[in-house]
């Protein structure tokens, strides 16, 4: 059986992509940064699962005003790194995992949660950012990612508690597939950022502490958080933190009787350009 | 009935919910078409007649070709949109968000190597700082 052993929080701002592609890690500017996301990279090389279930938001990038899902999972075989409008990252293609993405979607559509289905995609920034900061620069991704899109441009965006629900109906889908698989699921984008406006360069640090704290302590009752609360008090782009939900309900304590999960590193660091940045990693006991 | 849009208070920010999208559709979809490198280039050659392509009016029109952001998010204009007209002027996140406080590219950049703008008194618009 399949079974999800850890989740993986951390934001995905594109400046640390082109920190990383442009060889400035070591600059006294993102050194801090980087040295923050050591500990994951020693850990994931340790412990690295045979499949990444990666949520994630696209930035105006696979999908145009002209669609715009609010849930979308990837089945396809290989998803290339996208054109941003800056040249494509030099980083490896994505590959992917068709059969259990196949199976997650046929499970969850079941359950009530109406994916999008995405055969042909290219993945922008929010996918391959998280990629870069937990495995470095390497020839290949260590193993296949199910890229899952969320709307969070275009507003509004799905609530925290339908998030943490539809972990939990992933969690539930992994669990039901065959084969003997180790599944991690990612949650990314945030922390606090306002990329627009008179208000942009906002930053809470303390609602950013807090909303790590009850993420580890209390998620169902952070699933309740309303939108306005994170668009107001850590601005209009930190809305994206709903995608967190999603990692964070597919634990085993979502479950009536499951373990706490046991936190292996937390992280948290302003700024990388406009944004500040959090990382956690939380297993599965 | 109206439906409750409780972030209408919110200073300094629109939220690009389904009304702003649907006014600034086509300076979205101008700006996505600028992915393409060939579309870039004949936007750089002729930016008014790249945009007279567009059924976009002629206030977004005017925004685009000042560069004017904040002009362009109050036309329905989304900031990730918007991001690849800054990418085609070479420009990062960080100069184009700038751009739209009214700061200077220093200041701002120095404002977020020490911690970013401060919440206090920017949660409520006409809150006393």
């Amino acid at each position: 059986m399949a079974r999800i052993t850890a989740s993986v929080y951390t934001s995905h701002v594109p400046a640390i992509g082109a920190a990383i592609d442009l060889g400035k890690t070591a600059e006294p500017y993102w050194a801090p940064l980087f040295a923050g996301y050591e500990p994951a990279k020693a850990w994931l090389e340790a412990n690295t699962p045979d499949v990444i279930f990666l949520v994630y938001n696209d930035h105006a990038t696979a999908f145009s005003l002209e669609i715009v899902p609010t849930f979308a999972i990837g089945v396809a075989a290989e998803y290339p790194p996208a054109d941003e409008g800056y040249g494509a990252r030099p980083v490896p293609k994505v590959i992917g995992h068709p059969a259990l993405a196949s199976h997650i979607a046929q499970s969850v559509i079941q359950d009530d949660f109406d994916l999008t289905i995405v055969n042909r995609m290219d993945v922008d920034h929010g996918l391959t950012v998280p990629l870069s900061l937990m495995c470095g620069r390497p020839a290949a991704w260590p193993c296949p990612v199910i890229p899952f899109a969320v709307n969070v441009v275009l507003y509004p965006v799905p609530s925290g508690s339908r998030c943490f629900q539809l972990g939990r109906a992933i969690r539930k889908a992994v669990a039901s597939y065959d084969e003997d698989l180790c599944v991690q699921i990612w949650g990314t984008g945030g922390m606090s950022h306002q990329l627009h406006g008179r208000r942009a360069g906002l930053i809470n640090r303390e609602f950013d502490n807090a909303f790590l704290d009850q993420l580890i302590a209390d998620p169902a009752q952070l699933a309740r958080k309303p939108h306005v609360e994170y668009m107001r008090e850590a601005g209009a782009e930190a809305v994206e933190l709903v995608m967190w939900l999603i990692a964070r309900g597919a634990m085993d304590d979502a479950e009536p009787g499951g373990k706490a999960p046991r936190v292996h590193h937390r992280f948290y660091h302003v700024p990388a350009s406009n944004t500040a940045v959090g990382h956690l990693i939380l297993e599965n006991r | 009935m109206a439906l409750d849009k409780p972030y209408l208070d919110i200073p300094g920010t629109t939220i690009f919910d389904m009304d702003e999208s649907r006014k600034g559709y086509w300076l979205n979809q101008f700006c996505m078409s600028l992915m393409k490198a060939e579309n870039r280039m004949r936007f750089k050659a002729n930016e008014r007649a790249y945009l007279d392509e567009w059924p976009m009016t002629e206030a977004q029109k005017q925004a685009v070709m000042a560069r004017d952001l904040g002009r362009c998010i109050e036309s329905g204009g989304n900031i990730y949109f918007l991001g690849k007209l800054g990418a085609s002027d070479g420009r990062s996140f960080q100069y184009m968000a700038g751009s739209m406080t009214g700061m200077t590219e220093e200041a701002y950049r120095a404002m977020m190597m020490g911690g970013g703008r401060s919440i206090e008194g920017n949660r409520f618009t006409g809150e006393k700082k």
